[in-house]
């Protein structure tokens, strides 16, 4: 089956700015792909580039298997939910679903049913005749998607359409967004600065940085498999260090950081040898919590230290720990037990992970690290 | 203390009550007596309609009104069909500096009197004017060609005039038009005229009404640019307003005049705004 959409080798450049760099991707049909990075990495650009508002530099798009080239925005099996929604403010909530509708010249009594028919999926029947300024913000984001979905795409393209809604909304809007997705069953292209958004939602994941994709994969495979040291860095928290590769055994690593410990890595197949340059990214939640050494003892990598600040979060609390040998700060989770209940800054705690919890990768220019 | 509130609101409001009373209502009232009143005799008055009569009467006066309103409507369409897309430019296209100065270039003009600014088109389209010499330079004429004194003269005296408080208006709003509402109507499967009719003209309606109620107002109320490009029998409505005060010294028709032609064209502002659906409360508000 020919995926719903391909982009191959898509190249964008603005003057001497290349905004996308040779970026390739295929979505399966009825999938939820994200494409996750932090603003200015050109994934505005990839979007705006499938809805036809830009053309690539080079690179083709193909929509179904057709090719986009030359094809109008108005003329495309996309639809595209802006960051502000853009819902018509002139017109009321019938009128706004209804305009693609009418522009396709659809008779009127088929356009009334349709638009019916879309407010009764997303849950918002006999709102039509209300105006678009009377809805609160998750009404109106439904009927922003209604207004694309009426027109029954083969690709709904979404940017950043959660980033106007507080905090609590947006956790509901993310569960909603997915349950619309499997009931429209279309394949949605949402792009995204907020890494929660994309992990919570997402089938697929691009990670994209200066115009690149980093990695493609599933949520999990992002976070617990990254293969690059941006996506290490931008998925999740890390601790972080910079260090120089000491000596090779198998696949374990001994680095030797620039503070001036040593830490055993996984080498996860890179190729890395004695005097490199390396940079070690741990989970918070990876690395063990003990207070005497002999529960640790059993760790590749072990450190003390005193507790420097707690800082609780329910069950995402965390600590940061002040290492006893180069006074470097360390983000550790704050195990949920009782032994841990009445932990106070400044007490002695002992800290233990594996050496496969250390993921290592060769350093970075300086430019392109975090 | 409420009584001290209010009689600072009184001693706020006197200066501005005072310039309302003094110099709009009052002469206003006085006008509208004048206008009533018939002469009958030497110092000799009664009240009648008799002024309004002979407007009506008069197929000159009737003739020169409608004429004016419709020459103004015109004058009206022509400055928004030109300034709308002068106007989007301005507001859509042109980004940072360059859109300052655009807007700047369209003020440029109105710092000169409007005398002047007339005077200009007088020198370009005389007999010996600019257009003249150079249509014989060229060739394409074998003699003077005088431009002046027609109706297409007040009509470009009239539009030039007007153009700035159109394209305020409408630059205005079109600026708050959301640019990604526009992309929306194209991604949704408009066209280009389809967006402009469903889209951005419902947008900048409000802009649309008040640019076209100045103009029309400025046109139907102007004296200087009708009498110097259009000649002495241009017969617009105004002249004749002019000529019962200063030339007949008929104070008492001019006065009568001058309601008509305040009557006449609010009902017709009202009538264009029925017609086309819109409220002063939508523009203002």
């Amino acid at each position: 089956m020919t995926p719903d959409l391909e982009c191959s080798r898509l190249v964008k450049r603005f003057d001497a700015t290349t905004a996308v760099d040779d970026v390739s991707f295929d979505v399966p049909r009825g999938a939820f792909f994200s494409i996750l990075g932090p603003s200015g990495c050109g994934k505005t650009t990839i979007m705006r580039m499938i809805a036809g508002f830009l053309d690539p530099t080079s690179g083709d798009i193909r929509i179904k298997g057709r090719s986009m080239k030359d094809v109008a925005p108005n003329k495309r099996p996309v639809n595209m939910v802006f960051q502000h929604l853009a819902l018509f403010p002139m017109m009321n909530v019938a009128d706004n679903i209804g305009y693609g509708l009418r522009r396709a010249g659809l008779p009127k009594a088929e356009i009334v049913r349709k638009v019916d028919a879309v407010l009764e999926r997303i849950s918002l029947p006999g709102i039509g005749a209300r105006k678009t300024d009377e809805l609160s913000g998750g009404q109106k984001q439904r009927v922003a998607i209604a207004r694309c979905m009426v027109l029954e795409p083969a690709v709904l393209l979404l940017d950043e359409p959660l980033g106007a809604l507080d905090l609590k909304l947006r956790e509901h809007m993310k569960i909603e967004l997915k349950a619309l997705q499997a009931a429209f069953e279309t394949t949605f292209v949402y792009i995204t600065h907020d890494q929660s958004e994309a992990l919570v939602m997402s089938d697929t994941i691009a990670v994209m940085n200066h115009g690149r994709f980093e990695q493609v994969g599933t949520g999990r495979d992002l976070y617990y498999r990254a293969e690059t040291p941006f996506v290490a860095g931008f998925i999740g928290e890390a601790n972080h260090w910079r260090g120089t590769v000491d000596a090779v055994d198998g696949e374990t690593l001994r680095v030797r950081t620039d503070t001036g410990v040593t830490l055993t890595a996984a080498r996860l197949g890179r190729p890395l040898g004695p005097g490199d340059a390396a940079e070690i990214f741990v989970r918070p939640e990876a690395i063990r919590v003990a207070s005497n050494e002999t529960e640790t003892a059993l760790f590749e990598n072990r450190l003390s230290g005193t507790v420097a600040s707690l800082l609780f979060n329910g069950a995402n609390s965390r600590m940061l720990v002040r290492d006893g040998i180069t006074r470097g700060e360390i983000d550790v989770a704050l195990p949920q037990s009782a032994d841990f209940a009445h932990l106070q800054a400044g007490a002695q705690v002992h800290l233990g992970w594996d050496a496969a919890q250390a993921n290592c990768f060769a350093a970075r220019k300086a430019a392109d690290a975090l | 203390m409420r009584s001290e509130a209010r009689l600072g609101l009184i001693l706020l409001l006197t200066p501005l009550l005072l310039w309302l009373s003094l110099l709009i209502v009052i002469p206003h009232i006085d006008m509208a007596l004048l206008s009533l009143r018939e002469r009958v005799g030497v110092r000799e008055y009664q009240t009648s309609f008799a002024n309004f009569r002979t407007f009506i009467d008069e197929p000159l006066y009737l003739w020169t009104f409608l004429r004016t309103a419709t020459m103004s409507i015109l004058a009206t369409a022509i400055t928004l069909t030109i300034a709308f897309p002068v106007s989007w430019y301005i507001a859509k296209i042109a980004r940072g500096r360059m859109q300052s100065a655009l807007f700047l270039l369209c003020l440029v003009p109105f710092w000169v009197s409007e005398l002047v600014r007339t005077f200009g088109w007088m020198i370009l389209l005389r007999e010996t004017g600019l257009f003249s010499g150079f249509l014989q330079w060229a060739g394409l004429s074998d003699g003077p060609v005088e431009m002046l004194y027609n109706d297409a003269a007040i009509m470009v005296g009239l539009v030039y005039t007007s153009m700035l408080f159109m394209v305020v208006p409408l630059v205005t709003t079109l600026e708050s038009l959301d640019d990604s509402v526009i992309e929306a109507g194209y991604d949704l499967g408009g066209t280009g005229l389809s967006i402009l009719r469903e889209i951005v003209i419902p947008h900048a309606a409000p802009g649309i009404v008040s640019g076209c109620i100045v103009v029309f107002m400025l046109s139907l109320g102007n004296y200087l640019t009708p009498t110097m490009l259009g000649g002495k029998d241009s017969l617009w409505f105004t002249e004749l307003i002019y000529s019962q005060f200063i030339v007949r010294f008929n104070w008492e028709l001019g006065s009568a005049f001058g309601f008509l032609l305040l009557g006449l064209s609010s009902f017709i502002v009202w009538a264009a705004l029925r017609l086309t659906g819109q409220t002063l409360q939508r523009t203002m508000g």
